[in-house]
């Protein structure tokens, strides 16, 4: 399974190719680059809440800013385009097809995402990344706000056109003697989670374009004043973005489901029950999105309904974490990084699933309704579930793209790192909404609780900040200077369970 | 499934299956009766605009930024925005709704202990969210 060794090639070889492994590569290179400026801005957001009063943004706009960019930089071009980086060298593999079905869309839904990062980048809009109207109608402003609006709708397309191709690929270009019920669970996720794009963007699209024929005063659908409900929006874009939730996540943890049996060298506990539980998620991902609405003034019974769909979400995760246990029990683990990765991230998945259920009862929604327990609660899933699963899986990939190994001491340093940097700032936002504290607010008063885990918050920060820093380096010297891998067995495993698709690929030798 | 006995995973699911039910059940219960507004709550009319807080009582008194409870009289919030969407936030008495322009929304509560309390708003709405604050005080109304 050698994923993109081949010989040194000019950059634009690689930039105008259509191959998948290709595709692949330059996903990675783009989603790794946003990652780490999303994480700049990230950090010198938890540095300005070091303590009250400004510290060096100049003024609440900057800082509205700097959370507006970062929220939608990580979701959109950092978690959306890695997952599609691992689909990409991956997919065609495990269903033993020479490429993706449609090389050409594959290779545009990519080059669509560099111009709308440069909108969404160079705008720098300041109305948070649920943009919720009548604010991003009436008062965000120009050009800003139209150059997000545009540069969402282009990343939604590309989206769509990359589930379109995962969905072909894996259903109509898998091998005949393959039958669907035997594709790896890493495929799985990804039929699951492209079926769930196809379903849900396009809602969210025809909000867009409604938000923007608003902001140009043509039209009123979200603004009061002209009759509008800016309540419709809301449930326009969760009925989008609670499902795109599970559009990050599922991936995710297909790639755990690659990473758990190989280095516990023991085959997967269940793998119908992986299957089955990917398609429940995806089901009951569209029963649940209006819990994000609890405060807007819903009905005592559509509260209800809403509740009772968001804990039906539950068992399904539940089984998730349920098979993963089950496969290590018993198993001969080898702790290499991208286990420490996984191991980590199904410890937050539970976590943030477990403070879930808190969010979603009612009466304690409105307690953690938007306060910084949200803010918390959610970074647990993006970045202790999804970016854990991503980082795990990208130094499993690495041998198999490179040709070189890691540094295996400083990929566990970078773990360490940002596991004990994610709990103090992540745990600590939770406490810390309980205790009151609003989400996006640029500075705050001097309550001594608040400044304390503000303070915490910022060493938390600044421990992932050294572990990020400690990833690009690795990445950087490993992929150069790294010492050659056997590519047989990079990580010294053994066993009949390393990789039993082991497929020819025409492509490659 | 796969050849194996799995009746530890389904025991699993019951126990979690269960505990939802358990959380749902409670959570449904609580809900009904914390929103049950009592007879003889007085109506204070808030509103919110960028970026303070008005208070209208029952009596027609307005009031900005300051808000004067007395202790032990319950009172239901009558909440809506002029321009963007606010959320009213008392958080020591887990007071929370949104302020949606063209809607309004209720909530009550019970002042309990004199004093002076924090009012804040909990959904980003531009420029000065992170300051719009006012003070909850609640006085001794014997």
């Amino acid at each position: 399974m050698v994923l993109e060794l081949q010989k040194p090639r000019p950059i634009w070889q690689i930039m105008f190719s259509t191959h998948h492994t290709d595709i692949g590569l330059l996903y990675t290179i783009m989603s790794l680059a946003f990652l780490f400026m999303g994480g700049a801005l990230a950090l010198a957001i938890r540095v300005e809440m070091f303590s009250p009063g400004p510290q060096f943004i100049a003024d609440s706009m900057t800082f509205n800013r700097i959370f507006t960019v970062h929220g939608t930089n990580m979701i959109f071009l950092f978690l959306l385009p890695f997952a599609s980086a691992v689909g990409n060298y991956f997919i065609p593999i495990m269903v033993r097809y020479k490429d993706m079905a449609y090389p050409k869309l594959n290779a545009i839904a990519f080059w669509m995402l560099p111009p709308a990062a440069a909108l969404v980048w160079l705008g720098f809009a300041d109305f948070g990344w649920y943009a919720q109207p009548p604010y991003s109608a009436i008062s965000a402003p120009s050009p800003a706000a139209e150059m997000w609006i545009f540069g969402l709708k282009i990343i939604g397309v590309s989206s769509i056109l990359g589930a379109i191709n995962f969905i072909v690929t894996i259903l109509k270009c898998k091998h005949p003697d393959l039958p669907l019920s035997k594709v790896p669970l890493l495929g799985w996720s990804f039929l699951s989670s492209s079926l769930i794009v196809l379903v849900a963007i396009p809602t969210f699209a025809a909000a867009l374009l409604m938000l923007l024929t608003d902001r140009l005063g043509v039209t009123g659908f979200f603004n009061p004043a002209m009759g509008g409900d800016p309540i419709a929006y809301s449930h326009l874009f969760w009925f989008t973005f609670h499902p795109e939730v599970y559009v990050l996540v599922i991936p995710a943890i297909g790639m755990m489901y690659e990473i758990i049996p190989r280095f516990s060298r023991k085959p997967i506990f269940s793998h119908s029950s992986g299957v089955f539980a990917f398609v429940l998620l995806s089901i009951v991902s569209f029963a649940s999105w209006a819990h994000h609405m609890y405060a807007t003034g819903m009905s005592f019974t559509e509260k209800t309904v809403f509740m009772v769909g968001t804990l039906a979400a539950v068992p399904a995760s539940a089984m998730h974490v349920f098979n993963f246990l089950a496969t290590m029990w018993g198993g001969r683990a080898k702790y290499s990084t991208p286990m420490m990765w996984s191991v980590g991230g199904i410890a937050l998945f539970f976590s943030a699933g477990a403070g879930g259920v808190v969010n979603t009862a009612m009466p304690l929604d409105f307690i953690t309704h938007d306060s910084y327990w949200v803010v918390g609660h959610f970074h647990l899933f993006v970045f202790g579930t999804i970016a854990f699963g991503s980082f795990g899986f990208l130094y499993y990939m690495f041998p198999f793209i490179t040709g070189r190994m890691y540094n295996e001491l400083w990929g566990k340093v970078h773990f360490v790192l940002i596991f004990i940097g994610a709990v103090l700032v992540f745990f600590t936002q939770h406490i810390l909404g309980l205790y009151g504290m609003p989400r996006r607010v640029f500075d705050y008063p001097e309550i001594p609780e608040w400044i304390a885990m503000n303070q915490i918050q910022a060493v938390g920060a600044v421990l992932l900040g050294v572990g990020m820093t400690i990833f690009l380096v690795n990445l950087i010297y490993s992929s150069a200077k790294g010492k050659e891998a056997n590519m047989e067995d990079p990580f010294g495993l053994g066993g009949k369970y390393y990789y039993p698709y082991q497929a020819k690929n025409p492509h490659h030798d | 499934m796969s050849g194996h006995s799995n009746w530890s995973e389904w025991v699993y699911i019951g126990v979690v299956v269960a505990l939802l039910a358990w959380v749902g059940a409670e959570a449904w219960n609580i809900e009904r009766l914390v929103e049950h507004v009592p007879e003889n709550a007085e109506v204070i009319k808030v509103t919110g605009q960028q970026w303070f807080w008005t208070f209208e009582h029952e009596d027609g008194t307005k009031e900005t930024g300051e808000l004067h409870v007395k202790k032990g009289v319950p009172y239901k919030f009558e909440i809506t925005s002029k321009d963007v969407i606010h959320s009213f936030n008392i958080p020591d008495y887990l007071v929370l709704m949104d302020a949606v322009p063209g809607r309004i929304n209720t909530v009550w509560f019970l002042p309990v202990d004199e004093g002076e309390f924090p009012i804040q708003c909990r959904e980003y709405c531009g420029l000065i969210h992170y300051n719009m604050r006012g003070t909850l005080y609640i006085e001794d109304g014997a």
